[in-house]
C-alpha cells in the first residue's frame, strides 16, 4: 500500500496532461497564425487578415452551410434512427438480431465505410448494375449527381452509416443502467403505444447518458475530413476538406488562412453544440407536455416498422459496401453494367503486397503503443480513483470528451507547427502520443461502467482474507474483468487504426499506416487498390474485436460465472 | 494478551453521515461468543462491518476505536485487519477454481504441495473431496457457502463478521449452514459479530442480541 | 497568384541561401561511399499503385546495388512535402530534416528555388546526365523557369487525350473541335477539378491551343494584360461547362479517378499528362481495350518530371544516388514499359551503346500509345504565375456552384 500510495495519485494528473495538453497546445498554435501571428515567416501580428482573406474566398459561406447542414442533418437522423428502433423494438429478438448485425460494423473505418457507399450509389455502381439494363434500360450509367451532390446528401448518408451503430451502442450500455425494461412494462401497462411508453419513460433518462456522444457525433459530422473528400461535394467542399488543403499549401499566406478557418471551424461547432443543447431543452419540455396530456399514441405500428427498416437498410448499404471492396479487390476488367467483374484476378493484391505489409506493422506498433499506454493510465485512473474515493464528475466526464469536441482540424495543424517550432521530432513516438489523445477518452469510455458494476465486495472479502490492495487489483479484479478490458483495447486499437489527420500531420509524413495509405490512394481513385487497403484496414479494426470475444471465451470456458456475463 | 481484551471491542464505535449519528456501539464480543444486530434496513448495520473490515466509504465518519485481541485496528488498511467476513453470497471469485479460491485464502508460505495438500483437507473436512478443480458456478449453492467459509478461515481471520449470511439459502440448508458456521467459528473460538433480519438466526446464535434503531 | 510570388520572395530574402552539399556532386566515387548505409525518403505522390510498385522496384536496385535504403512517403499531394521542408526551415531544423528527395512539379520547384529550400546545383554532375537529350527534350526549364541543376529530370510527359473508340468515332484535334463534341454528348467529358495539377494543365492545354499567339505565355503574368489573355479560355469554358459531366457541378478530383469514370462508362474522353497511361491502364484492366489517344493538331504541352533534393536532407549523397539510378537505361526502360509504368524516357536513345538501345527497342509500347512522330513537338509549358492565377479565377467562376 505504501508503495502504490506514492504512485497512483500521479496517473489522474499523468492522464488529464497527456489528453488536455495537445489539444491546449494546438489551440494555441492555431490560435496565432489565424491573427496574423507566424514570426518564423516573419509575420506579425494581432492582424485580422487572415480572416479577411478568409471571408473573401468566394466559396466561404457555401462550405460554412455545407458543413453545419450536412453536420446537424447527420447528427439529428442518426440518434433519429436509434431513438426509433429503440422505442419500438428494445428487447425484443428483432432488436437482437440488429444489435448483432451493427455492433461489428462500429469497427469498420470511416473511409472503408464511405468508400463502400460510394460504389453502392453511384451511377455506375451496384444498386444502378442490379436494375441495369434489364429495369431500366440504360447501357451507360445516367448522368445523376449522386455522389457529391451540393446538397452533401451522400455525405449525410455517409455519415449516418457510421453513427447509427455508434448511438446504438452507447445508448443499449446507457438502458442496461437506467432499466429500460421495467419502465416499459409499467408504461405499456397502463396503456401506451410502445413507442409512445418509451419514448416517454426510458429516452430522457437514456438521452441524459448519451448527451456527450451525441455531441461528439455532431462535432465530428461537421468537421470530418476523410468522408468529406470521398463523399461530398467539392464546389465548394466542406470547410474541413478546405482547412487541409489550405494547410499543405506551400504559399504560406494559406496557412494563416487555414488557421483562420480552423477558427472559425471551432466556434462553429461550439455554436452549434449550444443550438443542440437548447433545442434539446424545448424537445424535452414538448414531450414532458405530451406526456402530460396522456397521449397514449397505440397504434404505431408503422413507426416501429420504419425504424427496423432503416437500421436494416444502414446495416445493408455498410455490408455491401464492403462486399463491393471485396469484388474490387480481386476484380479483372469490369464495366458497367456488368454485375461482376469479367475475371477475378490476385493481381492488386499482389502489387500492393510489400507496401500493405510494411503499413500493417506500423499500424499496428502504433495502435499497440497508444493502446498499451491507454490501457494503462485508464486501469491506473479507475484504480486511484477507487483507492482514494474520487469520483469522475460531470466536469470530469466534459474533459474527457473535449478532444473530441474539439474539430480536429481546429488542432492537429496548429499542434504541428508548434512541435516544429520547439524542435520536436516528428515520427512515431510523436504519432502515438496524439493517438493517444483520442484513444484514452474511448479506453475510459469503455471501461467506465464495467469497472463500476464489479461487485465491490468481492474486494472486500478479499482483503478480509489478507489480500493487499495490489493482489486485489491484480488477481481478483482484473482477472474478472478480463472481457471488458479487452473489449476496450479492441475499442482503443480500433480507434487508433481509424486516426487520419494525426498519423499524416504529426508523423510529419514519414508515418505510414493503412489509413494514410488508404487516403493517399483514395486521391487516385484506383477502386483495386482502396479494395486491398479499405479491407486491410476494416481487417485490423475487427479482428481485436473478434479476439476480445474469443480471448475470454477460451481462458474462461471453464467458468461458468464469467461466461455468462 | 489477557482476558480482559481478547476478542473484538467496539470502544465508543460512533459513525456519522452529514453530521447525523448513524450507529452507536460500545460492545465486546469475546471469542467464542456471537453478538446479533438487528433492526431494521438502512439502519447501519452493514455499515458498521464495513468500518471493521476497513471499507467504510468516505461519506461516512467514524469516532472511537475498534481493538482486535487488543490490536487497535481503526486505522489498519482492511487487509492487515484479519477480520474475515460472509455475505449472503458466497462470493467466490468466478475466474479461479474452487482450490484456487481455498488457496487465495490460505496464508502465504509452505510449499505448492503442502498448500494443496491443505485445500484438499479443508474439502474435505466439509464433505467436498475431490472439488478442488471444479468451477465454483457449477456447485450448488450449498456448497458454495461451505466453501466460502473455509477459504475465510483458511486465512487465520481474529474475528468472524457475518452479513445477513443465510439469508440466501431454502429452509433446510440455512439449518445446515448455520449450524456448521457456528460450530467451526466456537472451534476456532473466534469473536463472531452477525448482522441479521431473521430471528431464527438471532436464536441459533446463542449469544446477545442488540437491536439498533429502536 | 501574386501573393504566391511576393510570398516567395519575402521567404528568398528572409532565408540564407540554400546550405551546401558535405559531398560534392562532381567527385561521385566520394558521394557513392558517403551515400552508402543512407536513408533515402522520398516524398512522391502515392495514389497511383503503378507508380508506387516503380518507386519499390527502383528501391529494391538501389538497395543492392549501392547500400542506399528508399522509404517511398506516399503523398496525397506533392504540395505536402514542400510546406514540411518550409515548416522545417521556419523551425530553424536546417540539417537532418525529414525529406531527402521530391518528385516536384513546376510550380513547387520555382517556389522552393526561390525561397532557397533546394540543394544543389547537383543534376549535371550526375553521371548519368551524359546520356540526357538536352537538345530535344525540355529538361533545362522546368515551366519556364531554368532548373540550373536544382532538380534532375526522370521522365517525360506530354498531354494527350485518351478516348473511347467505342463511342467516338475519331479524335477530336482542337480545343473547338472538343466544345462541339462535348455540346452534341452532354455529359460525357469532364477534367479534375483544379487545383488538381492534371486540370490546371487542361486550362492551360485549352488556353495555348485557344491563342493565335501562345507566346505570350512564356512572360509572367502581368495585371493590365492577363484578363484580354485568358478572355478566350472563359468564353470557352463558359460554352462547355453546361454539358460537362454533371453539368460542372462536380469534377473528378483527379486524373486516375477519371479512368475510373471512363471504365464506369460515365466519361468517352479524358486529359492524361502521360502517353503511356492508358496502354498501362488498359493492361491493369483499369480502362477498357478499345481505349485509344490523341493529341491535337496544334500539339500538345510538355515538361518533364523531375526529383529534387531539400536544403536540409540528411542524406544528400543518397538522394544522388538514386536520382542518377533513374537516368540509368535501366531504370529509364523499365518506366517507359507500359505494363509498368509507360512514361516517356529523358534520354537521347539513339545516342545509347547497342545494348542499352536493346532494352527500348524491345518495348512494346502498348495499342493506345502514340508513336514519339505521332506526339510531335512538345509546346512549351506557360510560365507557373499564369496556372496560379488561372487556376484561382477558376475557383471563383466555377468551384463555387449555387
Amino acid at each position: 500500500m505504501a508503495k502504490s500510495r506514492s504512485f497512483f495519485p500521479i496517473l489522474p494528473a499523468l492522464t488529464l496532461l497527456l489528453l488536455l495538453g495537445p489539444v491546449l497546445a494546438g489551440l494555441v498554435g492555431t490560435i496565432l497564425p489565424g491573427f496574423g501571428h507566424l514570426p518564423a515567416a516573419g509575420l506579425y501580428g494581432p492582424s485580422l487578415d487572415p480572416f479577411r482573406d478568409l471571408f473573401d474566398w468566394p466559396g466561404f459561406w457555401p462550405a460554412v452551410r455545407l458543413s453545419v447542414g450536412t453536420g446537424v442533418a447527420a447528427a439529428a437522423i442518426s440518434l433519429t434512427i436509434v431513438a426509433t428502433i429503440l422505442a419500438g423494438w428494445a428487447g425484443t429478438r428483432a432488436f437482437g438480431w440488429v444489435e448483432r448485425l451493427l455492433s461489428p460494423l462500429l469497427a469498420v473505418p470511416h473511409a472503408a465505410a464511405a468508400f463502400g457507399l460510394a460504389f453502392l450509389i453511384a451511377p455506375s455502381g451496384w444498386l444502378f448494375r442490379l436494375v441495369s439494363p434489364g429495369l431500366t434500360g440504360w447501357q451507360r450509367p445516367p448522368d445523376l449527381l449522386i455522389l457529391q451532390d451540393p446538397m452533401g446528401l451522400s455525405l449525410i448518408a455517409g455519415m449516418v452509416i457510421k453513427e447509427v451503430p455508434f448511438l446504438l451502442l452507447m445508448s443499449i450500455a446507457a438502458m442496461g443502467q437506467v432499466g429500460g425494461a421495467r419502465r416499459l412494462a409499467v408504461a405499456q401497462s397502463m396503456g401506451y403505444g410502445r413507442v409512445a411508453a418509451w419514448m416517454f419513460t426510458v429516452f430522457p433518462v437514456v438521452y441524459g447518458r448519451i448527451r456527450l456522444p451525441v455531441l461528439v457525433v455532431l462535432a465530428w459530422s461537421m468537421s470530418v475530413v476523410d468522408v468529406a473528400v470521398i463523399l461530398g461535394p467539392s464546389t465548394p467542399s466542406t470547410l474541413s476538406v478546405q482547412i487541409v488543403r489550405w494547410m499543405s499549401d506551400p504559399d504560406l499566406v494559406f496557412r494563416l488562412r487555414a488557421a483562420a478557418g480552423a477558427l472559425v471551424q471551432l466556434g462553429l461547432v461550439l455554436g452549434a453544440v449550444a443550438v443542440w443543447w437548447g433545442l434539446e431543452r424545448l424537445l424535452g419540455r414538448l414531450g414532458a407536455s405530451l406526456a402530460h396530456r396522456g397521449l397514449r399514441l397505440g397504434a404505431d405500428a408503422h413507426i416501429r416498422a420504419g425504424g427496423l427498416l432503416l437500421a436494416l437498410l444502414t446495416a445493408l448499404l455498410l455490408f455491401l459496401g464492403l462486399l463491393g471492396l471485396f469484388v474490387w479487390s480481386f476484380a479483372g476488367f469490369w464495366s458497367f453494367p456488368d454485375l461482376l467483374p469479367d475475371q477475378f484476378t490476385l493481381r492488386s493484391w499482389h502489387r500492393d503486397s510489400v507496401g500493405s505489409w510494411q503499413a500493417v506493422s506500423e499500424t499496428a506498433v502504433i495502435a499497440g503503443a497508444a493502446v498499451a499506454v491507454g490501457l494503462f493510465l485508464t486501469l491506473g485512473c479507475l484504480e486511484a480513483e477507487e483507492r482514494h474515493g474520487l469520483r469522475l464528475t460531470q466536469r470530469g466526464m466534459w474533459l474527457l470528451y473535449l478532444p473530441l469536441l474539439i474539430p480536429q482540424t481546429a488542432f492537429l495543424p496548429g499542434l504541428q507547427t508548434l512541435m516544429l517550432s520547439l524542435g520536436l521530432e516528428t515520427g512515431r513516438g510523436a504519432v502515438v502520443v496524439a493517438h493517444l489523445v483520442f484513444v484514452l477518452p474511448y479506453i475510459r469510455l469503455s471501461l467506465q461502467d464495467p469497472w463500476m458494476q464489479w461487485d465491490r465486495r468481492q474486494a472486500v472479502v478479499a482483503k478480509a482474507l489478507g489480500a493487499s490492495p495490489d493482489r486485489v487489483l491484480w488477481r481478483v479484479r482484473l482477472p474478472m474483468l478480463l472481457a471488458p478490458i479487452l473489449t476496450a483495447v479492441a475499442v482503443g486499437i480500433a480507434v487508433s487504426v481509424g486516426q487520419y489527420l494525426p498519423t499524416l500531420l504529426i508523423g510529419g509524413g514519414r508515418v505510414e499506416t493503412l489509413t494514410t495509405e488508404a487516403v493517399a490512394l483514395a486521391s487516385g481513385g484506383d477502386r483495386r487498390a482502396i479494395g486491398v487497403f479499405g479491407l486491410l484496414q476494416t481487417a485490423a479494426a475487427l479482428l481485436p474485436f473478434a479476439l476480445a470475444l474469443i480471448v475470454p471465451a477460451l481462458v474462461w470456458r471453464n467458468r461458468k460465472g464469467l461466461r455468462d456475463g | 494478551m489477557d482476558d480482559h481484551t481478547a476478542g473484538l471491542v467496539l470502544d465508543h464505535v460512533e459513525i456519522r453521515q452529514a453530521g447525523q449519528v448513524l450507529v452507536q456501539l460500545n460492545h465486546r464480543v469475546k471469542p467464542g461468543e456471537v453478538l446479533t444486530l438487528m433492526g431494521p434496513s438502512g439502519i447501519g448495520k452493514s455499515t458498521l462491518l464495513s468500518a471493521i473490515t476497513g471499507a467504510l466509504a468516505p461519506v461516512f465518519e467514524l469516532s472511537g476505536r475498534i481493538l482486535l485481541n487488543g490490536r487497535d485496528i481503526t486505522e489498519l488498511p482492511p487487509h492487515q485487519r484479519h477480520t474475515g467476513i460472509l455475505f449472503q453470497d458466497p462470493l467466490l471469485f468466478p475466474h479461479m477454481s474452487v482450490g484456487a479460491n481455498l488457496a487465495f485464502g490460505l496464508a502465504p508460505g509452505g510449499s505448492r504441495q503442502n498448500r494443496q495438500a491443505r485445500v484438499e483437507e479443508v474439502l474435505a473436512e466439509v464433505g467436498l473431496e475431490g472439488y478442488a478443480s471444479r468451477d465454483p458456478d457449477t456447485l450448488s449453492g450449498g456448497q458454495r457457502a461451505r466453501v466460502a467459509l473455509m477459504r475465510m478461515l483458511l486465512s487465520d481471520p481474529q474475528a468472524l463478521l457475518l452479513d445477513e449470511p443465510f439469508s440466501g439459502l431454502d429452509a433446510s440448508l440455512r439449518t445446515k449452514v448455520r449450524n456448521l458456521v457456528f460450530e467451526r467459528a466456537k472451534a476456532c473460538d473466534l469473536p463472531v459479530l452477525m448482522v441479521t433480519h431473521d430471528a431464527e438466526d438471532a436464536k441459533a446464535a446463542g449469544g446477545e442480541v442488540i437491536t439498533l434503531g429502536v | 497568384m501574386k501573393t504566391n510570388w511576393l510570398k516567395a520572395s519575402v521567404l528568398g530574402a528572409l532565408l540564407p541561401l540554400a546550405a551546401m552539399a558535405d559531398t560534392d556532386p562532381k567527385d561521385w566515387g566520394a558521394v557513392l561511399e558517403e551515400a552508402r548505409g543512407q536513408t533515402v525518403y522520398w516524398n512522391a505522390w502515392g495514389g497511383s499503385p503503378t507508380t508506387n510498385a516503380f518507386i519499390a522496384w527502383a528501391g529494391e536496385r538501389v538497395k543492392a546495388d549501392y547500400g542506399v535504403t528508399v522509404e517511398h512517403v506516399k503523398l496525397t499531394d506533392t504540395a505536402d512535402a514542400v510546406t514540411r521542408v518550409l515548416s522545417e526551415k521556419e523551425a530553424g531544423q536546417d540539417a537532418d530534416g525529414a525529406i531527402d528527395l521530391i518528385w516536384i512539379n513546376g510550380a513547387n520547384f520555382a517556389a522552393m528555388k526561390q525561397s532557397g529550400l533546394l540543394f544543389g546545383p547537383f543534376a549535371e554532375d550526375l553521371p548519368g546526365w551524359a546520356n540526357v537529350d538536352v537538345e530535344g527534350k525540355t529538361v533545362q526549364t522546368d515551366f519556364t523557369v531554368p532548373v540550373e541543376g536544382y532538380e534532375s529530370p526522370w521522365a517525360m510527359a506530354q498531354v494527350v487525350f485518351m478516348y473511347d473508340t467505342a463511342d467516338i468515332e475519331a479524335p477530336l484535334p482542337s480545343a473547338q473541335k472538343i466544345l462541339e463534341w462535348a455540346k452534341s454528348h452532354p455529359g460525357r467529358f469532364t477534367y479534375p477539378q483544379p487545383p488538381d495539377f492534371l486540370g490546371t494543365t487542361f486550362l492551360k492545354q485549352m488556353l495555348v491551343d485557344l491563342l493565335d499567339d501562345p507566346s505570350v505565355l512564356v512572360d509572367p503574368v502581368a495585371d493590365d494584360s492577363y484578363p484580354a489573355v485568358t478572355a478566350p479560355l472563359w468564353a470557352y469554358l463558359d460554352e462547355l461547362t453546361p454539358v460537362l459531366w454533371r453539368e460542372g457541378r462536380a469534377y473528378p478530383p483527379t486524373g486516375t479517378r477519371q479512368i475510373q469514370l471512363i471504365n464506369d462508362g460515365e466519361l468517352d474522353m479524358a486529359i492524361s499528362f502521360s502517353p503511356g497511361a492508358a496502354s498501362t491502364a488498359i493492361a491493369n484492366y483499369e480502362l477498357p481495350d478499345t481505349v485509344r489517344t490523341f493529341v491535337l493538331e496544334k500539339g500538345t504541352i510538355g515538361n518533364a518530371s523531375f526529383v529534387a533534393i531539400p536544403y536540409n536532407s540528411g542524406s544528400k549523397e543518397g538522394a544522388m544516388v538514386l536520382a542518377n539510378f533513374l537516368l540509368s537505361p535501366e531504370a529509364q526502360a523499365n518506366a517507359q514499359d507500359p505494363n509498368v509504368l509507360g512514361y516517356g524516357t529523358v534520354l537521347n536513345v539513339a545516342g545509347l551503346s547497342d545494348e542499352d538501345r536493346a532494352r527500348f527497342d524491345a518495348l512494346d509500347l502498348g495499342i493506345a500509345t502514340l508513336s514519339p512522330d505521332e506526339l510531335g513537338q512538345a509546346q512549351a509549358e506557360p510560365h507557373p504565375s499564369w496556372m496560379t492565377r488561372i487556376a484561382k479565377d477558376w475557383q471563383a467562376r466555377f468551384g463555387v456552384t449555387e
